[in-house]
C-alpha cells in the first residue's frame, strides 16, 4: 500500500503530501483528500499503466477508490495472473 | 448609445445538412447525425459513434470553393458564413462596417495531428503547408478573405460557449454603432485530438447520446458551423425581406467550481439565463422556448436543469436539446443553435429532443419530444456553457 | 466612467514586479516551471491544486494572486460583478503539445482538462469565487486599444465594477504575463485604466515572447 500512496501522489501530483498523510482508509475524495473527478480519471489512467487493470466507467471507479485499502483490494483482485 | 441588434440571416453546416433548409428537413423529420465514423480516422472507430458532416474534404472544399488543403475547420466555416451572408439579402457588404467573429476550439488540429505521423518518424517528411493554419485564428481569416471582411476580424476561444460569446461580441459592436454587420458563430471540425480526449473524461456515449433522460450516458461528438448575420436597425430598414427577429439579451457568467465539471446547482447557467433576461426586460413567463446547452452528460444536464427549475419555478417553457441532432460540436454549437432558435421564432418551431424516454427524477419537467411548426414563438433562450466555468445565454425576440 | 489600475503585476525574464516594484527575481537558470512553484511558494498560498495546473494556468494564477493580494473583491463588489478578461497570441497551445506527447501512451485527462485557453480563467474565478463575464481573445500580438475598450465597456454596461485583464502567454519554456486590476476608483492615488498605461505597463515586461 506504501508503492500504491506513492504511485497515487506523484499520478495526482500532489507535491505537498507525503505517503504516509494518507491513512489506508482516509476517504480519498472530497472530505478526505480532497481530490476530484478529473483526479478520479487520472486513478483510472493509473491503474492502466501500473496494473494492466481497465475500468470501464467512471461509476466504477466511486467505490474502488473510495481509500487506499479499497483500490489495493481491487487491485489484488484483478490484477492480470503472469508468470 | 444602445441600437437594437437584428437578425437578418443565417447559415449552418452539421451532420445533419449543408445548408439551412437541409436542416429544417432533417429537424421536421428527426434524422439523427450521429453514424459510425467514416471521414475521421481514429481507433475507436466503431465503439464510438459521432456526428460528421456527409462529406470529404475535398467535397468541402468543392462546395466552399477553396482549396482542400485547408483545415476542415476552416472549410466548415466558409460554408455556413457564406450562406448567413447570401440569405442577409445584403448585396454589397463594401458599402457598411462589417465584422466577422468567428469561434473555434480545434483551429487546425485535425491537420496537424496528421502531419505529425510522419513527420515525427522522420522530420524531412510531412507537408508544412498543413501545419501553418494550425492555430484558431487561421480559421477565421480563411473565411473573412474568403467573404471579402476586412473590417473587423476576432476569434473568440472560451471552450463549448465559444461562438455564443462571439454573437454577443458582434451584438455589442452594433450596439454601439462601431460595425452595421457581423457575421458572427463559429465552427469546429472533429479532430482526434477532441475524440481521445473526452473519451479520457469518460462522457462520451457509446451509443446515440440522451440529453436531459435519467439514463442518459454522455455526449456523442459532432462538427460543424454555424452563424448569424446581425444589423443595425438602418440596415434592418433596408432589407427587402426585412429583419427575422432581434437578439434581445445576452450574458456571460462563471460558475466559478471546477475545470470541467458544472456546480450541481447549477450556478454560472442560472446567472447566464437570469442575466439575459434582466438585459432583454422581460420576465421567465415570457420564454417560449429553450434551446438547451443539453449535452447528454450526468453533469450539465442536470446542473442545467436545477438552473431552470430554480428560474422558472413551476412555468416551464418547452425545451429540448437539438445536441440529440447534430452532436456536441464545441465551439460551433452556440452558433449552430443559434440558428435553430431564430429558425424556431421565423417559422414557429419547436424541435423534438430525440431518443428521450425516462424524465429525470431531480426535474420537474420534461423536453419536448415531437416536432411542432406553427407555434407562436416570440422569445427564445438559447444556452451554451463550456469548460472553464463559462456560461452564455443568447435571447432572441420576434420583432 | 473613470477607470483605475488597483494593482498591476508583471512577470517575464526571471522576475516579478508587482504595482512597480520588483517583488521577486530568480537565477536565469530556473526553468520556467520551476520559476512559477518558487513564486506560489513565495506567496505563501496554501492552494495545493496549484501543482496539477498546467504552467499557463499557474502563471495566470499567480498574476491574479499578486493583483488580489488581501482584497476580497468578491465580497466587496459581489461575485457577478468580478470579471475577467485575457488574451494571448497561443492560446493553449503549450498544453495541447503535453496533451499530444501523453497521446502515445494513455492520454491524460488532467493534460486534456487544459487544452483550452480559458481554464486559467476558470482557476482564477474558482480561487476568487469571480462568477462575472469572462472572454479569452486569441490575437496576434497585445492591442491596448482592444482591452481598454473592452473592458471599459463592461463597466460602462454595468456588467462589472471589477475586472482582472491582460495578457497571459506561455509556451514551452516562455512566459510573459502582464496583469491589471480594473476598479472604478477615480483619484490620483491610482493610474487612470488608459491606453498609454496599459501600453507603458506593458512594455516593462521585457519578456522573450514576442508580443
Amino acid at each position: 500500500m506504501a508503492d500504491l500512496k506513492k504511485q497515487i501522489i506523484e499520478q495526482l501530483n500532489l507535491k505537498d503530501v507525503k505517503p504516509e498523510d494518507i491513512g489506508d482508509d482516509q476517504p480519498l475524495f472530497v472530505e478526505g483528500l480532497g481530490l476530484d473527478s478529473i483526479d478520479a480519471l487520472e486513478l483510472i489512467v493509473l491503474l492502466q499503466q501500473e496494473y494492466k487493470i481497465k475500468l470501464a466507467n467512471a461509476e466504477e471507479g466511486q467505490s474502488v477508490f473510495r481509500s487506499v485499502r479499497t483500490m489495493a483490494q481491487y487491485i489484488t483482485e484483478h490484477q492480470p495472473k503472469t508468470v | 448609445m444602445n441600437f437594437p441588434v437584428f437578425i437578418a440571416g443565417t447559415g449552418v453546416i452539421s451532420a445533419i445538412g449543408n445548408n439551412v433548409q437541409q436542416h429544417l428537413h432533417a429537424l421536421e423529420n428527426g434524422t439523427a447525425g450521429m453514424d459510425n465514423m467514416t471521414y475521421l480516422d481514429s481507433v475507436h472507430k466503431h465503439r464510438l459513434p459521432v456526428a460528421e458532416v456527409k462529406m470529404s474534404n475535398e467535397e468541402l472544399a468543392g462546395l466552399a470553393g477553396l482549396p482542400a488543403y485547408i483545415s476542415r475547420t476552416a472549410l466548415l466555416s466558409s460554408i455556413a458564413a457564406k450562406e448567413a451572408l447570401e440569405q442577409s439579402g445584403i448585396n454589397d457588404i463594401r458599402q457598411w462596417r462589417t465584422g466577422f467573429i468567428s469561434a473555434n476550439t480545434v483551429g487546425g488540429m485535425d491537420k496537424t495531428e496528421n502531419f505529425f505521423i510522419d513527420f515525427l518518424k522522420d522530420s524531412r517528411k510531412g507537408r508544412l503547408r498543413n501545419v501553418v493554419h494550425h492555430e484558431c485564428g487561421a480559421a477565421t481569416e480563411i473565411t473573412a478573405d474568403h467573404l471579402g471582411i476586412k473590417h473587423y476580424v476576432s476569434t473568440i476561444s472560451t471552450a463549448c460557449s465559444s461562438s455564443a460569446n462571439a454573437i454577443f461580441l458582434g451584438a455589442r459592436l452594433i450596439k454601439q454603432d462601431i460595425l452595421d454587420v457581423v457575421v458572427a458563430g463559429g465552427t469546429d471540425a472533429l479532430t482526434k485530438f477532441t475524440l481521445n480526449g473526452f473519451n479520457t473524461l469518460m462522457i462520451l456515449d457509446q451509443q446515440y447520446c440522451q440529453p436531459f433522460d435519467e439514463n442518459r450516458r454522455g455526449l456523442n461528438l459532432g462538427e460543424g458551423a454555424g452563424y448569424i448575420v446581425m444589423v443595425s436597425e438602418k440596415i434592418a430598414l433596408s432589407l427587402k425581406q426585412g429583419p427575422v427577429c432581434t437578439l434581445s439579451g445576452y450574458c456571460n457568467a462563471n460558475d466559478a467550481y471546477h475545470q470541467t465539471a458544472s456546480s450541481p446547482d447549477g450556478t454560472g447557467s442560472f446567472l447566464a439565463m437570469k442575466g439575459a433576461l434582466e438585459k432583454s426586460g422581460l420576465q421567465p413567463g415570457d420564454i417560449d422556448y429553450i434551446n438547451l446547452h443539453g449535452t447528454g452528460t450526468q453533469n450539465n444536464d442536470i446542473a442545467e436543469g436545477t438552473a431552470i427549475k430554480l428560474l422558472f419555478k413551476d412555468r416551464y417553457p418547452k425545451m429540448s436539446s437539438t445536441k440529440s441532432f447534430t452532436g456536441h460540436t464545441l465551439g460551433a454549437s452556440g452558433g449552430i443553435e443559434a440558428v435553430f432558435s431564430v429558425l424556431s421564432i421565423q417559422h414557429g418551431l419547436v424541435y423534438p429532443n430525440l431518443r428521450f424516454e425516462t424524465p429525470m427524477k431531480e426535474l420537474p419537467f420534461t423536453p419536448e419530444t415531437v416536432f411542432s411548426k406553427g407555434q407562436p414563438i416570440n422569445h427564445v433562450l438559447s444556452n451554451s456553457f463550456g469548460f472553464g466555468g463559462n456560461c452564455s445565454s443568447l435571447l432572441f425576440s420576434k420583432t | 466612467m473613470l477607470l483605475s489600475i488597483t494593482s498591476y503585476c508583471v512577470i517575464a525574464d526571471h522576475s516579478v514586479i508587482l504595482n512597480g516594484e520588483k517583488w521577486h527575481s530568480a537565477e536565469s537558470t530556473l526553468s520556467a516551471p520551476d520559476f512559477l512553484t518558487a513564486l506560489y511558494k513565495r506567496s505563501g498560498a496554501e492552494y495545493p491544486k496549484f501543482y496539477k495546473m498546467d504552467q499557463l494556468a499557474q502563471l495566470g494564477f499567480m498574476a491574479a494572486e499578486l493583483v488580489l493580494q488581501g482584497r476580497n473583491v468578491s465580497e466587496e463588489y459581489g461575485a457577478s460583478a468580478a470579471g475577467i478578461v485575457f488574451c494571448n497570441s497561443n492560446a493553449s497551445l503549450d498544453a495541447d503539445l503535453r496533451y499530444f506527447e501523453s497521446v502515445k501512451n494513455i492520454p491524460s485527462p488532467a493534460q486534456f482538462v487544459y487544452t483550452l485557453p480559458n481554464i486559467v480563467i476558470g482557476e482564477i474565478s474558482i480561487r476568487h469565487r469571480l462568477k462575472g463575464e469572462n472572454a479569452f481573445f486569441v490575437q496576434e500580438s497585445f492591442d491596448p486599444s482592444f482591452l481598454e475598450f473592452y473592458v471599459a465597456d463592461l463597466f460602462k454596461r454595468e456588467r462589472l465594477k471589477v475586472c482582472v485583464c491582460g495578457w497571459v502567454e506561455y509556451l514551452e519554456g516562455k512566459y510573459k504575463a502582464v496583469i491589471y486590476l480594473v476598479e472604478s476608483k477615480p483619484g490620483n492615488r491610482y493610474l487612470q485604466f488608459d491606453i498609454k498605461n496599459i501600453h507603458q505597463i506593458y512594455e516593462t515586461a521585457n519578456g522573450e515572447i514576442n508580443g
